[in-house]
């Protein structure tokens, strides 16, 4: 069995647990389990990510199945958390509705992730950015319901605002559209929001959401001090997934140790890293 | 009675709870998931809920997603 990441990663600085509703996790990586082209690939993309936590789609059962090929069957429910979301609803009323099944599922497969919902309410089809009223409303609800809420919403720091205000578990803010490879467009707004979400409440958890298209990517999210990055496409799309996994693995450590290792000032001159004096060299305007 | 199901138009057993559907359905040991008439019934009311005739009923499971 491959080594775990969370076994690996412990022995080095800079790496506290993630605490995250209720529960504690090593990475901070979360992936999505869409858009493989089998259960195989999937599955090895997944330990190599390093993940804990996973996110899964509520569909309907295919009454007549084309495949045979379940994802309960390819998806060890000890391991991971199973994060499920409502990826595809554009209400709040199905969302909810859709964020029900799934916990039912999860509570017949007793699995920690049963009272956790991925959320998602989108405005519209072509950008998926999500419907802000829509979110707003589902997330009350669901929060008055029990559930352990993490919120996809844009990266508009009032809003962020307003869904923790609603009792939000996290606030998952985009880094661009999803599926879009674009990364991080607006660091400024990801800063805003950091500091609006986790000034006062510093544990409280940041999770940028989508967008992902590389390594680089995750790491920015990372350093600018998000306490985690979720994606999906950014692997299961990449030419070679399972090196792909490795790479979003060592860029999300990357990314957390470079934040909490505190980077240095950008400046516009040059200071040299070897000392002047001493030097024999000619040296202009000495 | 006629009920629907994932969309499809079904003659069933008037009476048929929730539990029978989903063994019709080769599902009784699949972990799924039930709403009739966009209502959860949960895994726990299976063997007791009973469909009526025009009941709109959705069986969804865990599928791969982002």
């Amino acid at each position: 069995m491959t080594t775990h990441i969370g076994d690996s990663v412990w022995s080095e600085p800079g790496l506290e647990p993630f605490h995250i509703a209720g529960r504690t996790f090593s990475s901070r990586l979360i992936v999505g389990t869409g858009k493989y082209p089998d259960n195989a690939s999937m599955q090895a993309a997944l330990d190599a990510s390093g993940a804990e936590v996973v996110t899964v789609a509520v569909r309907r059962e295919r009454l007549i199945n084309e495949r045979g090929e379940s994802l309960l069957d390819a998806i060890d429910t000890d391991r991971y958390t199973i994060l499920p979301n409502t990826a595809g609803c554009f209400s709040a009323e199905d969302a909810v509705r859709v964020a029900r099944l799934g916990r039912d599922i999860l509570e017949q497969l007793g699995n920690p992730g049963a009272s956790w919902v991925k959320l998602e309410v989108l405005g519209e089809k072509k950008t998926l950015l999500p419907d802000p009223l829509g979110t707003l409303e589902a997330c009350r609800e669901l929060v008055a319901d029990g559930f352990e809420v993490l919120c996809y919403t844009s990266d508009d720091p009032i809003m962020a605002e307003r869904i923790k205000d609603a009792g939000a578990a996290s606030v998952m803010p985009a880094g661009s559209p999803i599926g879009s490879g674009q990364g991080v467009l607006n660091r400024n707004n990801i800063v805003l929001i950091l500091e609006k979400l986790k000034g006062e409440d510093p544990t409280y958890p940041v999770i940028v959401d989508a967008g992902v298209g590389t390594a680089s990517d995750v790491t920015i999210a990372m350093e600018t001090g998000a306490d985690g990055v979720l994606l999906n496409t950014g692997i299961a799309h990449a030419s070679d997934p399972l090196v792909m996994a490795h790479a979003m693995r060592h860029a999300c450590v990357a990314g957390r140790q470079a934040y909490k290792a505190g980077r240095i000032a950008k400046r516009l001159y040059a200071t040299a890293s070897s000392p002047w004096e001493g030097a024999i060299s000619y040296i202009p305007g000495e | 009675m006629k009920i629907e199901v994932n969309g499809k138009t079904e003659e069933r057993a008037d009476g048929m709870t929730v539990r029978v559907l989903l063994e019709e359905h080769g599902l009784a040991a699949s972990p799924c998931a039930v709403e009739v008439n966009r209502s959860l019934v949960s895994h726990r009311q299976h063997e007791s809920h009973t469909l009526r005739d025009g009941d709109v009923v959705e069986i969804v499971t865990l599928v791969g997603g982002g």
